[in-house]
């Protein structure tokens, strides 16, 4: 017989009870739409956080404080000093002794209100040496950086975020030259960063400023801070190859200016941020495996909801096989009659399935702030709910080409 | 031998010794127990018997539905007993008309499309098989029925459709079980009023009954009882053999 009168022959059967094959597809729609909802959140998620590590800076290093068990209670290490350990001298010796570095830059941060011209605004700074700029991977788009000689005669200058320009100032206005106090301390606008936008967690990346790493220090975040503290340093590898072994000549250096016991843990750590990035990719990656796996499940469970009805519609239509054969269907011809029926109704409802799931992955991409990813599950679904179709579908088909059509016909 | 070696010349079943058994636990039941029978071209010939006589099993046997356990069956020479299911879901195709008691219509089919349906098996075009279809329903009078689904007609209609499907693939032989059994006393008649002009057009018909009455207008009735043959009279029946009349019967 021909192909084309097989299809004629599953979609005839498919429309003569619109109800019931719909509510079949609906397992595999709601399959599929899982599926996809989850693999499509798992893409986002993780471009989400590439994008939060990578806005960070290319080719960092972060040395942090690494607080250990002996210091009392983590308060009591706050900024004050407790237990903190790198210091600016640090971050010198760093620069003088590794190799392979483009930018070394200590830092200190608190959050500080600062007021102009009646305007009042709560924002973050952070004390940094001007290297952080480089670090960071940030640019200045109006005015100028404070110069090492700034940095170091302890001038009252900073760089600002545009939200802080926004906030205080006005829309297009020019700060540049303003005075402003930070906490009750005046410094002077000499520059504007470049906006940032949002970064990929939904923080203000502009609403912050940055001034000389000793000023900051002493005047704004901790004045009772015990001499050259900082809380972090970064450090720009000037290729990324190289990473791995600045990671270890600034441990090795730290280690040493610490005096640390050859067996004794270090009081510091050193991030490489590109080795948190593979790890967090690996994390989402695995979370999206997870996802998609706990939604295949639903998948299958669809396709049991097909050999269910197919099998129901198989001992239904026995006497209907039945009569075929007798006119002359071979058995391979009632076999892809039923199969082929089973695959439709999947394969349907994995195209609808695969809409609804767009559609749920767009909405919460929407919601979450990252990316709508779409990735290969348009192929992925279509032919995976196919395959559920004919995995689920070659029972029943099979029974019915098995049917002796005797008996068949003799069936009520 | 010379008057059998004629008739073979137009055989159309030619059947030798056939038996059906089927083991029911430990019993062998024998449906049928070694059935001679030879049935020609254009014969209109009637099975009759009561039921567990046999005469279904042969009638599916001799549609191609069901195998013998032993014994030779040809069809116009082919070896029709040793097909496999494929070569015999073929063969019914293209050489057998059936036509059932309860009709064995699809009920979510119309009338022409219930009688494409052999066509579609036989690998028909669309266009011709519409068009032939259009042309069997209107040969047993429903050619203004084409659309009707079988809910919307009656009995007769739809034996009628039902045999507009089994001549649709113009088959050498139109197997009918109890055609009339669904209908009333006038709408039966009509239907056999029809078997006997498409008898008369030279199709070979064979239909089972147990009744009598429209066993008698066949012009040949084979009586079955136990898997035997106990009569077979009328046109093309064989002639009685030599010696007492009923030495042919089998010892009961």
């Amino acid at each position: 017989m021909r192909r084309i009168d097989l299809v004629r022959f599953a979609g005839g059967a498919i429309a003569s009870h619109p109800m019931r094959s719909a509510l079949t597809a609906l397992g595999v729609v709601i399959g599929v739409a899982a599926v996809v909802m989850m693999v499509s959140i798992g893409q986002g998620a993780q471009s989400r956080i590439t994008s939060t590590i990578r806005g960070l800076g290319s080719n960092l290093l972060i040395v942090s404080p690494q607080f250990n068990q002996r210091g009392g209670n983590f308060a009591n290490q706050g900024f004050q000093g407790g237990g903190i350990t790198l210091s600016s001298s640090d971050a010198d010796a760093i620069k003088a002794q590794v190799t392979g570095l483009s930018a070394v830059a200590g830092a200190v941060r608190g959050n500080t209100q600062v007021i102009a011209e009646g305007a009042n605004w709560s924002t973050r700074i952070e004390g940094v040496t001007p290297d952080y700029l480089v670090a960071r991977d940030l640019e200045i788009g109006k005015g100028r950086m404070f110069d090492e000689n700034e940095a170091r005669q302890g001038r009252k200058v900073v760089v600002v975020g545009q939200t802080v320009v926004t906030q205080l100032f006005g829309e297009n206005t020019d700060p540049i030259g303003q005075r402003i106090r930070v906490g009750k301390v005046p410094f002077e606008i000499v520059g504007v960063l470049t906006p940032k936008g949002q970064s990929a967690t939904g923080q203000d990346q502009d609403d912050m400023m940055l001034g000389p790493l000793d000023a900051v220090r002493s005047r704004v975040v901790g004045r009772r801070a015990r001499g050259d503290v900082v809380q972090q340093i970064y450090l720009k590898a000037s290729n990324g190859d190289q990473l791995d072994r600045v990671q270890e000549d600034v441990t090795e250096l730290l280690r040493e200016r610490h005096k640390i016991q050859p067996n004794s843990d270090d009081d510091f750590q050193v991030q490489n941020m590109a080795a948190v990035l593979e790890s967090a990719q690996q994390a989402t990656q695995i979370f999206t495996v997870l996802l998609g796996g706990v939604a295949a499940v639903s998948l299958v469970v669809g396709g049991i909801g097909i050999m269910n009805i197919m099998l129901v519609s198989v001992s239904e239509r026995t006497r209907e096989i039945g009569l075929r054969m007798a006119i002359g269907a071979k058995r391979m011809d009632v076999l892809l009659q039923f199969a082929l029926e089973a695959i439709a109704l999947s394969a349907a409802g994995g195209a609808i399935g695969l809409l609804i799931g767009w559609a749920g992955a767009f909405g919460i991409a929407k919601v979450g702030g990252w990316p709508f990813a779409v990735g290969s599950s348009a192929p992925l679904a279509i032919g995976f709910s196919s395959l559920v179709g004919l995995i689920f579908g070659a029972y029943p088909a099979w029974r019915a080409a098995q049917l002796d059509p005797i008996e068949a016909l003799r069936r009520e | 031998m010379a008057a059998a070696a004629a008739v073979a010349a137009d055989a159309m079943i030619d059947i030798k010794d056939l038996k059906k058994v089927y083991r029911m636990g430990d019993e062998t039941v024998y449906a049928l127990a070694g059935v001679d029978l030879f049935i020609g071209r254009g014969e209109h010939v009637a099975i009759i018997g009561p039921s567990g006589s046999g005469k279904s099993s042969l009638m599916n046997i001799l549609g191609g539905l069901d195998r013998p356990t032993e014994g030779v069956y040809a069809f116009e020479g082919e070896p029709v007993g040793q097909y496999d299911d494929d070569q015999l879901a073929g063969w019914r195709n293209r050489r057998i008309g059936f036509v059932f008691q309860s009709f064995q219509l699809l009920p979510r089919l119309t009338a022409l499309q219930n009688v494409e349906l052999p066509m579609i098996y036989a690998g028909i075009s669309p266009a011709e098989r519409r068009e032939r279809a259009i042309a069997m329903l209107t040969k047993v009078g429903l050619g203004d029925r084409k659309g009707h689904r079988p809910t919307q007609l009656s009995g007769g209609q739809q034996q009628r459709v039902a045999i507009a499907r089994a001549l649709a693939n113009e088959p050498d032989l139109l197997l009918a079980d109890e055609p009339t059994g669904a209908l009333d006393q006038h709408t039966g008649q009509e239907v056999l009023k029809l078997f006997e002009e498409l008898n008369a057009d030279g199709l070979t018909l064979i239909l089972v009954t147990h009744d009598h009455e429209v066993a008698a207008r066949a012009k040949r009735q084979v009586s079955f009882l136990d898997g035997h043959i106990v009569k077979d009279v009328g046109e093309g029946s064989p002639p009685p053999p030599p010696g007492p009349a009923d030495a042919w019967r089998k010892p009961a």
